[in-house]
């Protein structure tokens, strides 16, 4: 099978599995699988892609012109091909979670979220794969667009509000500021390609060069950067599936992979750490960091607080992006991976806990422990890796992070790093506790839905066991940088 | 025999459909004159290409009535600059004619079908004079014509909406009052110069080359009354009443070209004739017509909002996009004319797609389509619907479609120009146009209502979706466009004259 050839069939896998799960509408199991053997296929061709770049294949596809010294082309990169390997191996997951978690639930109009949840796959792959900057709009707007059925999914005046919120910052943001970037960009250099080392220096003027880093930090809202983090808890009115999918993995995951590609093949590492345009965001990242974790430890919805956590370690991948050093990029393109498992075990859980027991208040998980056992071992994995304690894979990303602001001399952002881990044991590891220590008096009516415990229990064990194989990845990553 | 036509195209285009009017005009058939308006635009469209073959090889085509030589007879002139508005023109009048026979024997009492189809081509022949004068008061006829016309079929309205009848009676006055300061303009230059002919004028213009008080104001006057014409901000308020009381094929082809015709004239006036006094010229586009299309931009925008009646909604939309227009013209340069005309062709194909979805929305829903009224369509007549996203995204600007195509040359316009504030301003008012658009996608596709999808006209739906394919197909391939454009702007800004 050709190079260009497994791109399409990449790209258009997902769109397929949509259209056939429309087609299977009546038959509900039929439906329903679609979503897990498309994402096996992607799976293994984002697989098959990410081995072939390991081996300095060259995966490209040019489909026609769109304008002066721009096309409609895919060129998968280093930092594409994990994005791609992570969203679809979740995906398979997902689609089995999704099944335990909609039927658990009975949610209606289960057929449109199912197709809507395959087309936002379909963006997600576009985007790590997409060969200039104008081909990742095109699939970041679309991404957007097929999430909003989803996020307003209840049809009730909370999710339509939460989904015109979810919209209006997303698209807004993206029109007023990515856009007119993108434009900027195109117009000082007449290409929006990717490659290595970036394409502005010696063409884009330096003394700019912050003013376009905040168009694109601001621009790409997905990456929900304080003050451009409303939508995220908003989003939360969706169902677990899509929270845990899209808004720990797919949609905030593009978000921050843009911001990188933008940072690694637009402008470049090296251009950044000449005018040191980007030393701002350090420390506005590291405001959303510790900001979004004080408020994530007053929250009581369960939710609510996992999305606070996410717009903190979001907030990580920024801050390795701004510091711009080898070693902080490293640890920012492999937070993409951990924080990835991490933040899906912990809303998997989440999910599921609501499904069986209907409780999405912390206070309310009193003795809840010694009733799901299985659940709550899961959402401990999954917490101890995002809190970065060694063995578990998010131990790495977070070592990185730090080597890297050492290596840039913010020494105090090292140090806010440290306060936010111990931040994140207080309000990530607090219902663990409460399920295990309180115990309540109200009786809880238990519904199974296996389903839901599955997946979360592969994912935390993955955070566990992939600590053990992470050199495999970040050998791969060290290809990102250029130097 | 076939050649003596041909040798006349350029008076033909114009006089063919203004014959046919007469004929039709009391034609007591619900179909014969439908099918003869659309015979008359098939060679319509015919002529025009064999235009476009003519331009392409000689460059300019100087046509005089009656072998009068001009300045004294009067004279018609195709050249680069309104070659292509004349292609789209008869393109866009045959597609909407095409759509208008269902949405007539709709909204319109069957017997009035031939006075509707008379007036039609009144319209077209005239609004298609604008595009090919070469004469000032000559203009004034067709600008009069195309309004009588105009206000007779936006009257045709009030057996739906007696609301109509105002509507028109506005447009009347208002555009009676524009007409009259045009023509107080053009008696000034008579006085002064002794001649009407366009490129006469700028010879005998010449003499005061200092510029004089008069002429001045006879510019001014002749501005002004072309400004209220093309509805540009604040001297745009009857165009939404009549857009939006207009039946809605009436809207369809008044909203896609017939102000887009008189920006036409406005620049080409602007950039061929007043371009001799330079300091005048400048005085206007940077003082009056910059911040008044800045103004129309946001103000547009910003109401549209807040409009419940969806045909308001589009018509306040068209005041913004025609503030786009302005300010690319405003811009003094080859990008910013170039970049005026891409949007004056993308803007009349997204506008007048968007208008015939709204207007068949109309006529299933037989009443006044508002915000509420729409909810569950997107299930109930998916076809339309989907014509109408893909209409919608493509105002907004988005990648793939040929709104984006407009954005992204105005910007470069701007960008060369240094108007950093504008940008800014043009990329808020299009994330502005994302919420008006999306309140309408909201109540199609996400309202508790559900409908079983029903049966839509082919009759319909076929000229809608052609509208919607070259939208996309242009937001792909945009070639043809741009060479328009440039060649426009070239022959406009290179002070090409005769």
């Amino acid at each position: 099978m050709s190079n260009s050839f497994l791109i399409i069939l990449g790209i258009i896998t997902p769109l397929f599995a949509a259209l056939f799960s429309y087609v299977c509408r009546y038959n509900n199991n039929l439906r329903d699988s679609f979503g897990i053997i498309g994402g096996l296929i992607t799976f293994v061709i984002s697989l098959k892609i990410f081995h072939g770049i390991q081996n300095n294949e060259v995966f490209q596809i040019t489909f026609f012109t769109l304008f002066d010294g721009v096309d409609f082309a895919f060129k998968v990169s280093t930092l594409g091909s994990i994005f791609s390997l992570v969203a679809s191996s979740l995906w398979i997951l997902a689609s089995i979670y999704t099944i335990g978690y909609m039927r658990g639930a009975g949610e209606k109009n289960q057929t449109r979220f199912v197709i809507f949840y395959s087309i936002a796959i379909h963006a997600a792959l576009a985007i790590a794969w997409s060969g200039n900057l104008l081909v990742l709009f095109i699939f970041y707007e679309i991404l957007t667009f097929s999430t909003f059925p989803l996020v307003g999914h209840k049809q009730n005046a909370e999710s339509q509000s939460a989904g015109r919120l979810y919209l209006s910052i997303l698209v807004g943001t993206s029109l007023i500021f990515f856009l007119p970037a993108i434009f900027w960009i195109w117009l000082e250099t007449g290409t929006l390609d990717f490659q290595d080392g970036g394409i502005l220096i010696n063409k884009f003027p330096a003394e700019n060069l912050s003013f376009l880093i905040a168009m694109l930090v601001f621009g790409i809202g997905k990456a929900a950067i304080m003050p451009i983090h409303r939508w995220l808890p908003a989003a939360m009115v969706a169902p677990t599936p899509v929270s845990a999918l899209l808004h720990a993995v797919a949609v905030v995951k593009a978000g921050v992979f843009s911001f990188l590609v933008v940072i690694i093949y637009i402008v470049g590492p090296d251009f950044l750490l000449q005018t040191k345009s980007s030393d701002w965001l350090v420390w506005l990242a590291c405001f959303t960091i510790m900001a979004s974790s004080i408020i994530a430890i007053t929250k009581d919805d369960l939710k609510a607080r996992l999305a606070y956590s996410t717009i903190s370690q979001l907030s990580y991948i920024i801050l390795g992006a701004a510091l711009a050093s080898s070693l902080a990029i490293k640890g920012a393109s492999f937070h993409i991976i951990t924080h990835a498992l991490g933040k899906i075990t912990l809303f998997f859980c989440a999910g599921a806990i609501y499904v069986t027991a209907h409780i999405k208040k912390v206070s309310d998980l009193k003795g809840m422990g010694y009733k799901l056992p299985l659940i709550f071992f899961a959402y401990t994995l999954g917490a101890l890796s995002i809190i970065g304690v060694p063995p578990f894979i998010g131990s790495w990303s977070k070592f990185y992070l730090i080597m890297g602001s050492i290596e840039r001399e913010f020494i105090i952002v090292a140090i806010i790093l440290g306060i936010s881990s111990l931040l994140n044991i207080y309000y990530l590891l607090q219902p663990v506790v409460i399920g295990f220590t309180q115990n309540s008096k109200k009786e809880i009516k238990l519904i199974k839905a296996p389903l839901t415990v599955w997946p979360p229990l592969i994912t935390g064990l993955g955070c566990l066991v992939f600590f053990f194989y992470a050199n495999y990845f970040l050998n791969n990553i060290s290809g990102v940088i250029v130097n | 025999m076939f050649d003596i036509f041909l040798d006349d195209a350029p008076a033909l285009v114009v006089v063919l459909p203004l014959l046919i009017s007469a004929i039709i005009a009391f034609m007591p058939s619900k179909i014969w004159p439908w099918i003869i308006s659309i015979i008359t635009l098939l060679l319509h469209l015919f002529l025009s290409l064999h235009l476009l073959k003519e331009i392409s090889v000689s460059g300019l085509i100087i046509y005089e009535f009656g072998n009068w030589e001009p300045p004294w007879g009067i004279s018609f002139k195709i050249d680069g600059v309104n070659i292509g508005l004349q292609l789209l023109f008869s393109i866009f009048v045959l597609v909407s004619t095409f759509y208008s026979r269902k949405i007539f024997l709709n909204e319109i009492d069957y017997r009035d079908s031939g006075k509707a189809y008379s007036l039609w081509l009144l319209a077209v022949g005239s609004l298609n004079g604008i595009i090919l004068t070469n004469d000032i008061f000559n203009l004034f006829v067709f600008l009069e014509i195309s309004a009588l016309a105009s206000i007779s079929l936006i009257a045709l309205g009030a057996g739906q909406n007696r609301k109509a009848l105002l509507a028109a009676f506005n447009y009347l006055i208002i555009g009676a009052i524009g007409a009259t300061f045009y023509v107080i303009g053009v008696g000034f230059a008579y006085a002064m110069t002794g001649t009407l002919n366009m490129n006469d004028l700028v010879i005998q213009l010449a003499q005061y080359s200092d510029g004089q008080l008069a002429i001045f104001a006879g510019m001014s006057f002749m501005l002004i009354g072309l400004m209220v014409k093309a509805a540009i901000f604040p001297v745009h308020i009857w165009l939404p009443p009549a857009y939006s009381y207009a039946p809605s094929a009436v809207s369809t082809l008044l909203a896609a070209l017939a102000t887009k015709t008189i920006l036409y004239f406005f620049v080409r006036l602007l950039y061929e004739v007043f371009i001799i006094y330079p300091s005048y010229l400048s005085l206007f586009l940077d003082f009056v017509l910059y911040p008044l299309s800045l103004l129309a931009i946001f103000v547009g925008t910003v109401i549209a909002i807040y409009q419940d009646d969806i045909k308001k909604l589009l018509a306040f939309s068209s005041i913004a996009q025609i503030g786009y227009i302005t300010l690319a013209f405003s811009l003094k340069d080859h990008s910013g004319v170039a970049s005026g005309f891409v949007h004056i062709f993308n803007h009349a194909l997204i506008k007048g797609g968007l208008f015939m979805a709204v207007g068949y929305f109309a006529i299933l829903y037989k009443d006044r389509v508002t915000l509420n009224s729409l909810k569950g369509f997107g299930y109930k007549y998916p076809i339309t619907s989907f014509a109408l996203l893909i209409c919608g995204l493509s105002l907004i600007g988005l990648p793939l479609t040929n709104g984006f195509i407009s954005k992204l040359y105005l910007f470069q316009a701007l960008y060369t120009n240094q108007m950093y504030f504008s940008i800014a301003l043009v990329a808020v008012s299009s994330a502005l146009a994302v919420v008006y658009f999306w309140k309408i996608v909201e109540q199609m596709w996400f309202s508790e209502i559900k409908f079983k999808s029903e049966k839509e006209d082919a009759y319909i739906y076929l000229p809608i979706w052609i509208i919607t394919i070259s939208i996309i197909v242009f937001g792909l391939y945009s070639t043809p466009i741009i060479e328009f454009s440039n060649l426009s702007a070239d022959y406009l800004i290179s002070g090409y004259q005769n």
